[in-house]
């Protein structure tokens, strides 16, 4: 049973009125499909969007200032937080321009450790991103088939690294540590159970009548649009251009892998879900060739000015002992040079440009964050539309705030 | 419901973009797309580049602020860097005071080719006071982080559409991102009148450094 409707209660954003005889309406920064705390000003016509415009900045917290006081291995831990539902790929973003700038390799089982993280990570993300889309389109049951594996994925981000959310797992020069026992047959299963969820989820989902109607030709942009506004990742994927860094400029080997990138031809809501549906199941491919080519050897590379010797060398060895000293006080000078190396992340193109003037801290730290581009996008998508669609256009673009507003 | 078109990436790049059709003859063939665009850029514009700068493969451009806009125009139009990637500046403090840099701010602007797969970075000297062009007439998607520049380090946009502060709020004084604006930017009082001991280091980024010869001094702040 609902309560009954008070208006006096009910009205909890402002409205105003223009000369034109628009009616300015704000959304959020509380509104729970704002995913976080956007706020957007709408210009309405009656029910139509004339106008919005995106407020942002309630959650800046000022990373960027600070990373330029840290370590760069303490810089990790802070980037995990930006874009907190795809954790490992931050943490992958911020290490391969320092490890450019070093100039040092990665051996092939840290690579391969490294892409299954990311890939489990964007399977997280692309969960929660569905759960919550059609949560705020009124379909409340998925969320609980997508957090319900989501929950699987997380086990495994705690077996391997004691936290769920934010392993900090990725480090420069390889990996915080190999796979714990048993990892390997928990993500083998994870592997054959997560096709029939997802076939399960799309059957729900995929040919439901209310969510055609609210997703079909709703907030199209083109390729071309995309371009010029920076958008990047399924977004741009969903408009008809199968263009994936993965393939394009690949990192951390992923030229190795065999897999396909699907597109879409509409550019609209519903094939942005097509979109990312499909890439789930790639994911899925590409974890499963990892996990099966997963080469032995170590893990780390072997640059003992980057890397810390292992816990047993340090008993018996001056150097290593020294070394380990060095790593964790003084950390490591990267030499004086800039970097910028984009990679996948499920959002679209994350990147981290670092500065490095030869000292022991990074001189500057900028975030190239998907979400933050990808959201200039939102006013041209809902021009024209109904308010209503507004929140399918937002859940469709997949944003976090926290990386938007660092 | 079928599933999405599944294409390659080759197959798709000739596709249905006009403008994507000419680039692909021109850059197949060519060894290194980023000397290729170093010497049109050059041909071009003889006196628009400053200097250049190469770093493990990455190609920077440091242009002359009143060819930005053309150079910018000629580089989408021409090099079919179509994709605004990204804006972000640099603040010398150090090296300006000391005289090495003549200009106190870089601007960078991180372009890529969706056709050649090449990423080109320009460079922007800016002093303090002075203004920029906006790019957001070339790409509409400078508009964001251009006002994130003007915001975190206080570098104007001429002809920018919406400037005003995008990550603080509007009532913000200062532009946290200048190596001269202290971290945390508050004073904390702390009780008898005092403001706690980091404050002083803070006002002087990378001062204190730990281990940084510094050992055993007063200097090290104890990080």
């Amino acid at each position: 049973m609902r309560q009954p409707y008070i208006p006096s209660q009910a009205t909890a954003t402002t409205v105003e009125r223009t000369e034109e005889g628009t009616m300015i309406i704000n959304m959020g920064p509380q509104h729970p499909s704002t995913h976080g705390v956007l706020r957007i000003v709408c210009e309405l016509e009656g029910e139509t969007i004339v106008h919005s415009e995106c407020i942002i900045g309630y959650l800046h917290t000022g990373m960027e200032k600070e990373a330029e006081y840290l370590q760069y291995h303490k810089c990790i831990p802070m980037t995990d937080r930006m874009d907190y539902l795809s954790a490992n790929n931050n943490n992958l973003a911020f290490v391969l321009p320092v490890e450019k700038i070093l100039g040092i390799e990665i051996p092939p089982r840290g690579q391969y450790l490294r892409i299954l993280l990311c890939e489990l990570s964007r399977v997280a993300s692309h969960l929660v991103w569905l759960g919550t889309h059609l949560l705020d389109l009124g379909g409340m049951t998925i969320f609980f088939y997508t957090f319900r594996e989501r929950e699987k994925i997380l086990d495994l981000f705690e077996m391997m690294s004691g936290v769920r959310m934010m392993p900090s797992w990725i480090c420069v020069g390889g990996l915080r540590g190999d796979m714990p026992e048993g990892w390997e047959a928990r993500l083998r299963a994870l592997l054959k159970e997560l096709p029939p969820a997802l076939d399960e989820m799309e059957d729900i989902v995929t040919n439901n009548p209310i969510f055609m109607e609210r997703a079909k030709g709703v907030g199209v942009v083109t390729t071309e649009e995309c371009f010029a506004l920076g958008v990047s990742g399924p977004s741009i994927r969903a408009t008809g251009l199968a263009w994936d860094i993965r393939k394009s400029n690949p990192y951390s080997g992923y030229e190795q892998f065999d897999f396909q990138i699907p597109t879409a031809t509409n550019g609209d809501v519903y094939d942005r879900y097509l979109v990312r549906m499909a890439e789930l199941r790639e994911s899925i491919k590409i974890l499963q060739q990892a996990i099966d080519g997963l080469p032995g050897g170590e893990i780390n590379t072997s640059d003992r000015k980057v890397t810390p010797p292992p816990r047993g060398e340090i008993d018996s060895s001056m150097e290593s002992l020294i070394h380990w000293f060095k790593i964790h006080t003084e950390g490591f000078r990267p030499p004086v040079g800039e970097a910028y190396v984009p990679i996948e992340s499920p959002k679209g193109e994350l990147g981290f440009y670092i500065v490095s003037d030869g000292s022991s801290r990074p001189f500057r730290m900028h975030t190239r964050a998907p979400s933050f581009m990808n959201l200039q996008a939102l006013a041209k998508m809902a021009k024209g539309r109904l308010i209503a669609d507004m929140v399918a256009i937002i859940g469709s673009l997949d944003i976090v705030l926290g990386e938007i507003d660092r | 419901m079928s599933p999405p078109n599944r294409r390659s990436l080759k197959t798709k790049l000739v596709s249905p973009h006009k403008f994507m059709e000419t680039e692909i003859l021109q850059t197949d063939g060519v060894e290194n797309a980023e000397r290729m665009e170093l010497t049109r850029v050059r041909e071009r514009f003889p006196d628009a580049l400053n200097d250049t700068y190469e770093f493990r493969g990455d190609l920077w451009l440091y242009i002359r602020r009143d060819n930005l806009l053309e150079v910018c125009q000629f580089l989408r139009d021409e090099l079919h860097y179509l994709y605004m990637c990204d804006v972000l500046g640099l603040d010398w403090l150090a090296k300006w005071e000391e005289g090495e840099k003549a200009k106190r701010f870089e601007v960078v602007y991180n372009l890529y080719s969706p056709v050649t797969f090449q990423r080109l970075l320009l460079k922007v000297e800016v002093d303090e006071g002075e203004s920029l062009p906006s790019v957001t007439g070339i790409w509409e998607g400078a508009n964001f982080p251009e006002r994130e520049v003007y915001d975190l380090y206080g570098i104007p946009f001429d002809n920018h559409p919406n400037l005003k502060r995008i990550l603080t709020p509007e009532d913000w004084v200062g532009h946290p991102l200048r190596k001269d604006y202290p971290l945390g930017g508050e004073e904390i009082p702390f009780a008898q009148d005092s403001f706690g001991p980091a404050i002083q280091d803070m006002t002087h980024p990378h001062a204190g450094e730990s281990f940084d010869g510094r050992t055993g001094t007063e200097e090290v702040s104890g990080r």
